[in-house]
């Protein structure tokens, strides 16, 4: 694809109401849908009227009076952008009165604007620039003498893009894309008429300001008053690629735009089905990671990981990995050995490496980092709806009534998916949010939740049980869609146990901290507010009872009938871009790709044919049974591709002691990750702007992730892992990704339908995608479940199970876990970009009461202990937090917030139980005795030795 | 959980075995027997399984009367 701008219709696609009006634009007749502006209209038939202030991803202002039309039997000139076209209506978008009232329009534009054209980064880029030719404009008759807002000083105190107010021509679409697209309303207009400026806040700096520099003001400015720094240091790209983003699990996909191998910029591509043209500060801005200097390039070996790296070819690399594991499993057996999938990777890698343990190492020890975040999703979803996957897409937000908000975040975690359902929000629908934090939805600008839920961490299955109990009690239950889709009798089984007075929001108060009357009335609106649908993220799944809870989710939804439409329904916000993938993709050590139990004789003779042995029947270890059993000697080696189970795992010690006992630990990754410090062979990794493949988001949406520069490190991922497989005798021969597609294809009946040639074709496929459901399934379980024969859902009795990790004397406040917008999980990628600007440090929320109690001051140093371990980190007070719990991020490796967290973890999963820890905070003087070691020994085990002085 | 917040493997499959028991124990004692007995039969690798059995045999009392149950069905299977 060469380099053009993506079209610019003028205005949003009409609403729809199924009506068509024809008209005349220039003579020729034109039918469109009812609603659809003027200019829309006629730039979708061809013509472009010039425009400045009007752009199609905000609506319509018709302040710039370029757009002006006659239309016949209408006095005076109409904007075109603010003005629907009608039937029978007859458009004139180019006359000599038109021409020079346009012309006028500019001049007056251009007096109070620099002519630094040649030397300004927008050079070629510059709708400004281009109107001025579009409408002829030859002569300034004002001269540039007098008043002028030129010479102003530029605010470049973004990391990733400069204001120059002098550029601006008060257009506002930074200002309304900020309101309407991003939804933070960080910018407005500041003073009137000449004296009119664009301003962050209250006349702060961009930095300073409530800017969370998600691009949109950038993308929505005609000229170069908000410009990429990228773009000013290289220039204007020459190609553009299509491709999907690799942070969080909604899926963005991005327009890399290039120049010959050099990345330009980012641009959120408007036919995204996951993103629709916005995107957030990690994705757009944060990719500088790829050419970061931290990045290891060469492949490393050494025998102890008390000694220094040696780089090695990738020859050696390789056949030393290949006989690594062979001599262990002849020593130690066949189950000594395993891998663990990234769900950063592609499925396609993904599937390689599970391939690679199932089929070479011939045991099913493989897992993935969606162990300690969705594994509860997985196992509770599939329990209940048949399917372990969320049942909407995103655009099902915008068709909701009721949105009830559990255990997320989204305007941290899933930024682009908060927009999207905080512009639903400013339309209309309630929120209900249940979290122990009053995180930021519960009030912003616009926003504001109906109820806000502030439960005490580890009672989730109490208060869901309590909002079932309401919704039985009070008969706000569902029936004919229970009778039809559900068994009649397990519903009944349910309900009596919910109904039980121990179970109502009087009984449980005291548990939950949850005042009766709110739970109440939160329960009635999501059953009888209309559309209904649950949103849902780590702090339901990362419990004791975390599969509990996806059930209680599910059993919620089908009493209520919220299940099977738009605007309703169960979604899981995933973490990471290919978590869903990694899971559909067999990285689970009890099933094949799209879970199917190993013991299950028809998916595993597929699976044997298809690859030529004989696969075992018996689930293999879970990530913490492998650390179990590395400590207790029977498992000596691990494939690790794209995961730092040290930093991201919890209870450090544990992680630490098991990687320790292990004889050969492989970690394939950018960087020399925590992980590394206990790995014997370094494999570097690439980036996925480096290779090609397929993301599967939140949605079940599987995109394309397309190639646009050379891996720096020589090899994308999947042919690393292949030239391990053939270096083990499996012979593989995939010459391109799009081949292990077409193996996924052929083994997975929900990915039947998928290659690459459809994607291409249709964008993106929702899966299943198949013989069924050629162009892929968007809402799930439409007409029945898909689970059991008869299709029927399934009502699971979810008993409260109090956690043992107590608060007591010694640990009296309770430690939750989460994630801040600017910073991606251990960090590792965001904190080697800009992205430090915002959030150099974790930091530990506490209460005012609570710090008061301890002598605590903002930004004191603290430690935060627990019964597993110690660390420091500075204190932030807030009453974001309710008394008695504290709350910390987990992406600087320096705090390691999960030398805190413990070892317990969910009853069906062993999801770790990441948000409910007891803990102590004190005054301290600086880091732990732990920190201090542990820096030693990261210092130590990062020594390279190039393979020049090896010699 | 030791003060240290590390468990010994076997104390940790104990802990496992009785917190599936736990959480299924609402199914009543028969059903939820069944139901832990294939949890683990379904999510625990054969070594796991080996030693959860020599664990009921060697400290009997360490586990719920449903956990037990559970992994007697499996050791006679």
């Amino acid at each position: 694809m060469g380099f053009t701008r993506e079209a610019d219709h003028g205005t949003p696609p009409a609403l729809s109401t199924g009506k068509h009006v024809t008209l005349t634009i220039d003579g020729e007749a034109v039918t469109l849908p009812e609603g659809t502006s003027i200019l829309r209209a006629a730039s979708l038939t061809g013509t472009a009227i010039p425009k400045l202030c009007a752009t199609d991803s905000v609506e319509s202002f018709g302040s710039c009076r370029l757009c002006l039309v006659e239309v016949e039997g209408r006095a005076g000139y109409p904007a075109s952008c603010t003005t629907p076209i009608a039937e029978g209506m007859v458009v004139r978008t180019q006359t000599e009165r038109l021409k020079q009232l346009r012309r006028g329009v500019m001049e007056l534009y251009i007096s109070d604007h620099p002519l630094d054209c040649l030397t300004c980064a927008a050079n070629g880029d510059c709708e400004l620039q281009e109107q001025a030719g579009a409408v002829g404009l030859r002569e300034v008759r004002y001269g540039y003498e007098g008043a002028t807002n030129t010479g102003q000083a530029k605010d470049q105190s973004n990391p990733y893009f400069d204001f120059d107010p002098s550029k601006c021509i008060v257009c506002s679409r930074c200002v309304r894309a900020c309101d309407e697209v991003q939804g933070t309303f960080a910018l407005t207009i500041a003073g009137r008429g000449f004296g009119s400026k664009v301003s962050p806040s209250q006349n702060e700096d961009f930095l300073a300001s409530e800017c969370v520099s998600c691009g949109a003001c950038v993308q929505a400015c005609p000229t170069a008053t908000l410009t990429e720094k990228t773009v000013v240091e290289i220039g204007t790209p020459d190609r553009a690629v299509v491709t999907t983003c690799a942070y969080c699990g909604v899926g963005c996909t991005f327009r890399a735009e290039m120049r010959g191998q050099e990345l330009v910029r980012m641009v959120p591509w408007k036919d995204g089905k996951a993103n629709r043209g916005h995107s957030c500060v990690k994705g757009r801005f944060a990719w500088g990671y790829v050419q970061h200097q931290d990045r290891i390039l060469n492949p490393m070996i050494r025998s102890s990981v008390t000694e220094p790296w040696r780089e090695v070819s990738w020859d050696e690399a390789i056949a030393y990995t290949a006989s690594e594991f062979r001599r262990i499993q002849a020593q130690y057996g066949t189950r000594a050995v395993g891998g663990i999938t990234s769900s950063r990777c592609t499925n396609e890698e993904t599937f390689l490496v599970q391939k690679l343990v199932r089929q070479g190492f011939g045991n099913n020890n493989v897992d993935t980092c969606a162990r300690v975040c969705h594994s509860p999703t997985g196992y509770g979803l599939k329990t209940t709806f048949g399917t372990s996957a969320g049942t909407q897409d995103f655009d099902s937000v915008m068709q909701a009534d009721v949105i009830l908000v559990i255990g997320a975040n989204p305007t941290d975690g899933h930024p682009v998916f908060a927009s999207r359902m905080k512009r639903r929000l400013r339309q209309g629908a309630k929120l209900i949010v249940v979290d122990p934090r009053r995180i930021d939805l519960v009030r912003s600008p616009h926003v504001e939740a109906a109820h806000h839920l502030p439960l005490r961490p580890g009672t989730n299955v109490a208060l869901l049980t309590a909002m079932a109990h309401v919704v039985v009690t009070e008969k706000l239950y569902d029936e004919a869609f229970i009778r039809a889709r559900c068994n009649w009798d397990e519903f009944q089984d349910w309900a009596d146990f919910v109904s039980e007075a121990a179970r109502s929001p009087e009984a449980i108060a005291p548990l939950t901290g949850v005042p009766p009357e709110d739970l109440r009335a939160a329960a009635r609106l999501y059953a009888t507010g209309g559309n209904a649908a649950i949103y849902y993220g780590l702090g339901v799944t990362e419990h004791s009872q975390g599969s509990s809870t996806v059930m209680a989710i599910a059993n919620l939804a089908m009493a209520t009938g919220n299940i099977g439409r738009e605007g309703v329904g169960v979604n899981p916000l995933r973490g990471q871009n290919n978590v869903q993938g990694a899971c559909d993709m067999g990285s689970f050590p009890h099933e094949f790709s799209g879970y199917r139990h190993v013991s299950d004789d028809v998916a595993r003779g597929a699976f044997e044919r298809a690859w030529g042995v004989t696969l075992d029947s018996e689930p293999g270890l879970r990530i913490p049974n492998m650390l179990d059993a590395a400590t207790d000697g029977r498992f000596k080696a691990l494939f690790i591709q794209g995961e730092d189970i040290l930093q991201s795992d919890p209870n450090t010690h544990h992680v630490a002691a098991g990687l320790a006992a292990m004889e050969c630990v492989v970690v394939q990754d950018l960087f020399l990750n925590e992980t590394a410090n206990y790995a014997h062979i370094f494999l570097p990794g690439s980036t996925f702007l480096e290779k090609d493949g397929t993301f599967t988001n939140a949605e079940r949406r599987i995109q394309r992730v397309r190639k646009v520069m050379s891996p720096l490190n020589g090899y994308a991922d999947w042919e690393i892992v292949q030239l391990v497989a053939n270096a083990m005798d499996l012979g593989w021969s995939y010459a391109h990704p799009s081949e292990i597609m077409d193996e996924i294809a052929a083994l997975t009946p929900t990915f039947a339908g998928v290659t690459y040639a459809r994607l291409d074709a249709e964008g993106s496929l929702q899966w299943p995608a198949n013989e069924a459901a050629p162009h892929g399934t968007p809402t799930m379980h439409v007409d029945g479940f898909a689970r059991g024969p008869d299709g029927k859902g399934k009502f699971v009795v979810t008993d409260y199970v109090p956690t043992d990790e107590k608060t007591g004397p010694r640990f009296p406040l309770l430690l939750t876990t989460g994630r801040i917008l600017s910073q991606y999980n251990v960090g590792a990628q965001t904190r080697r970009t800009g992205n430090t600007a915002w959030h150099p440090e974790d930091r530990l929320e506490i209460h005012p009461l609570d710090a008061e109690n301890r002598g605590v001051n903002d930004g004191d140093w603290v430690s935060l202990r627990s019964r597993a371990g110690e660390t420091t980190l500075r204190a932030l007070i807030t009453e974001r937090v309710a008394p008695g719990v504290v709350y910390t991020t987990f992406h600087h490796p320096e705090t390691q917030a999960n030398v805190i967290t413990t070892d317990y973890s969910d009853w069906a999963t062993n999801c770790p139980e990441y948000k409910v820890t007891a803990v102590q905070v004190g005054l301290s003087n600086g880091p732990s005795d732990w920190q201090a070691d542990y820096a030693g020994h990261a210092a130590q085990s990062r020594r390279i030795v190039s393979a020049e002085a090896a010699e | 959980m030791s003060e240290d917040g590390v468990m010994s493997t076997q104390d940790r499959l104990i802990y496992m075995a009785n917190q599936i028991a736990r959480n299924l124990e609402v199914e009543g004692p028969e059903r939820a027997t069944a139901m832990v007995a294939e949890h683990i039969r379904a999510f625990w690798d054969p070594a796991m399984r080996q030693s959860i059995v020599a664990l009921a045999a060697a400290r009997p009392e360490a586990l719920s009367p449903i956990a037990a149950a559970a992994v007697g069905r499996i050791a006679a299977a």
